[in-house]
């Protein structure tokens, strides 16, 4: 497997990068300095039992998260990225293989990875203090701690005055933040985010963006983000990872090491999102193709 | 015209219905009483401490057979819904077992507690079990996965699990089931008390038969539906009301 350096023609343009890099205020965990493993998945594949025979979600995954990374994961619907997550939050075991978190071997699932899904998962029968409040409660923290931390973290995500409200009383940015708020509250070593902006408008998740990168930044957590969209993970990743369609195997992985903070909007970014891109056009094919077929048998 | 306004003529409109068919004479007034004769009754039982004897008597064994229901029927029907095996066998006698009317289970009961409050409570509990059990359980399932994942992520485990994430998930489905286990247990109780000097209101309706006294029978039955009504207008409405504010979801009408 080739690690490609997003680079290139761009050797100048990084190096413009570096420099820039230095008057940075906003400083990144240089990814270089620590190269200490974290979480790690050791030939993990994943199968799945269907009415139409055995499905292969995942095969034969090798990944190593470092300590402090910012790691997105891209590929096309249906090439296993949720499965993926599933797996190291351990809510879901391989089929084959096996997961491994500081030198431990994972089996089930633990507060020191906390997974934000897609469908976010909050609990409408709980104010939005108590949902933040939730993970704290369960590991059993005193009643003025868990307050004292449930307010720390609902400053973070700034949603301070809607602590009392019920979930269904918020807008789609607003759950966004109090999901990450009850995630980073739990104080999770590995944070593993499914596909959490997908759903919102491109201004609420500009905003997400940078909080999520400055929160990153003030913790030194190690993420884990798994997108469809490629512009989004350059935007906030240290590497990238691209996973094949189905079954869904390591096809190729980056690392941009463009300046932080950045924005969508930046012409490197852009770039670098195209080069990537045009790798996962194939794969997009392949996810259509079946798409196609499928239909066709129907 | 609110929504009061329309009742009360509803029940007006009613009550001088009766009023009128009563004037015709069609019956003996000992067979057919005036609405008169039944305010009567009802005056004269509650200033003769009897009616609220039977009221004191029947509430605490509701409270009790409902009660036991409630707290048997929830942990029953967790247990069906997360246990494959119990689904396969003890849920499928569950659903054909409630299909019996409560007071098949009075013979039963006098059999083997005689005429006691043990058979009145056997009966209610019999009554009102079921539904409950059938309710919780099918909450339970309906609970999305994503709820009892993201309680796990979040370090809930085995009971922390039920009583934090299903058991709440599941609530507004279960309230229907407690709803409706009520109205089982109320019937049931008023059936199980006709059966001996029991000094409930079912005791107060069969007295009424034996002494052809056909004002106090409505007067009882009056009290029995204004009880049944109170309870599922004032006490379940509230909390389904609480509920569904806090879901965000719409109450059913």
């Amino acid at each position: 497997m080739k690690i490609w350096t997003v680079s290139g023609a761009r050797d100048r343009r990084i190096a413009l990068v570096l420099d820039k890099r230095m008057s940075n205020t906003l400083e990144a965990p240089d990814l270089l300095a620590t190269q200490k493993s974290k979480l790690s998945l050791r030939n993990v594949s994943r199968c799945f039992e269907t009415p139409r025979g055995v499905l292969a979600a995942l095969q034969d995954i090798h990944l190593e998260v470092r300590e402090g990374e910012f790691l997105c994961i891209v590929g096309p619907s249906g090439c296993g990225k949720s499965t993926l997550l599933n797996l190291m939050a351990g809510l879901d075991r391989p089929t084959a293989g096996e997961v491994w978190m500081d030198g431990r071997h994972v089996d089930g699932p633990g507060t020191d990875r906390i997974l934000i899904f897609q469908e976010l998962g909050l609990f409408p029968w709980l104010t939005v203090r108590e949902n933040v409040e939730f993970g704290l409660r369960m590991n059993g923290l005193a009643k003025r701690e868990r307050r004292a931390r449930g307010q720390h973290y609902l400053r973070l995500v700034h949603l301070s005055e809607f602590e009392e409200s019920y979930i269904h009383q918020l807008s789609g940015g607003m759950k966004q933040r109090v999901a990450l708020a009850r995630a980073l509250a739990a104080q999770p070593d590995v944070l593993l985010m499914d596909e959490p902006f997908a759903s919102l408008d491109a201004q609420t998740r500009d905003m997400l963006h940078d909080e999520l990168e400055r929160i990153w930044a003030e913790t030194g957590q190690t993420i884990v983000f798994v997108t469809h969209n490629v512009r989004e993970a350059v935007r906030l990743g240290d590497r990238i990872v691209m996973l094949t369609f189905r079954p869904g195997r390591i096809k190729n992985q980056f690392c941009v090491q463009l300046p932080r903070p950045r924005h969508l909007e930046d012409p490197e970014v852009a770039l670098t999102a195209r080069e990537i891109l045009a790798q996962l056009r194939e794969e997009i094919h392949k996810a259509v193709e079946a798409e196609y077929q499928h239909e066709k048998r129907r | 015209m609110k929504k009061g306004a329309r009742q009360l003529l509803f029940y007006l409109f009613l009550l001088a219905l009766w009023q009128l068919i009563a004037e015709l004479k069609i019956w003996p007034p000992y067979l057919f009483p005036t609405p008169r004769s039944v305010l009567e009754a009802l005056r004269a039982g509650f200033t003769d401490q009897s009616f609220w004897v039977s009221l004191g008597v029947s509430t605490r064994r509701i409270a009790l057979g409902y009660g036991l229901s409630v707290v048997l029927g929830i942990s029953l029907g967790l247990l069906i819904a997360t246990s494959r095996f119990l689904k396969e066998t003890l849920g499928g006698l569950v659903v054909s077992l409630q299909s019996l009317p409560s007071l098949c289970w009075l013979p039963l009961a006098v059999l083997w507690f005689g005429l006691s409050e043990k058979a009145i409570l056997f009966v209610v509990v019999m009554g009102s079990l079921l539904s409950v059990t059938i309710s919780t359980e099918l909450g339970v399932r309906h609970v999305p996965k994503i709820y009892s994942m993201a309680g796990r992520n979040l370090g809930a485990r085995g009971l922390s699990l039920f009583v934090f994430v299903l058991l709440p998930a599941s609530l507004p489905h279960l309230v229907s089931g407690l709803k409706q286990g009520w109205a089982f247990a109320w019937r049931s109780l008023v059936s199980g008390e006709m059966i001996f000097v029991s000094l409930g209101l079912g005791h107060l309706l069969m007295m009424g038969r034996d002494l052809n006294d056909m004002s106090q029978v409505v007067a009882v039955m009056v009290l029995i539906v204004t009880i049944g009504f109170l309870v599922d207008g004032l006490l379940f409405r509230t909390i389904e009301k609480r509920i569904h504010q806090k879901w965000g979801t719409a109450m059913p009408a």
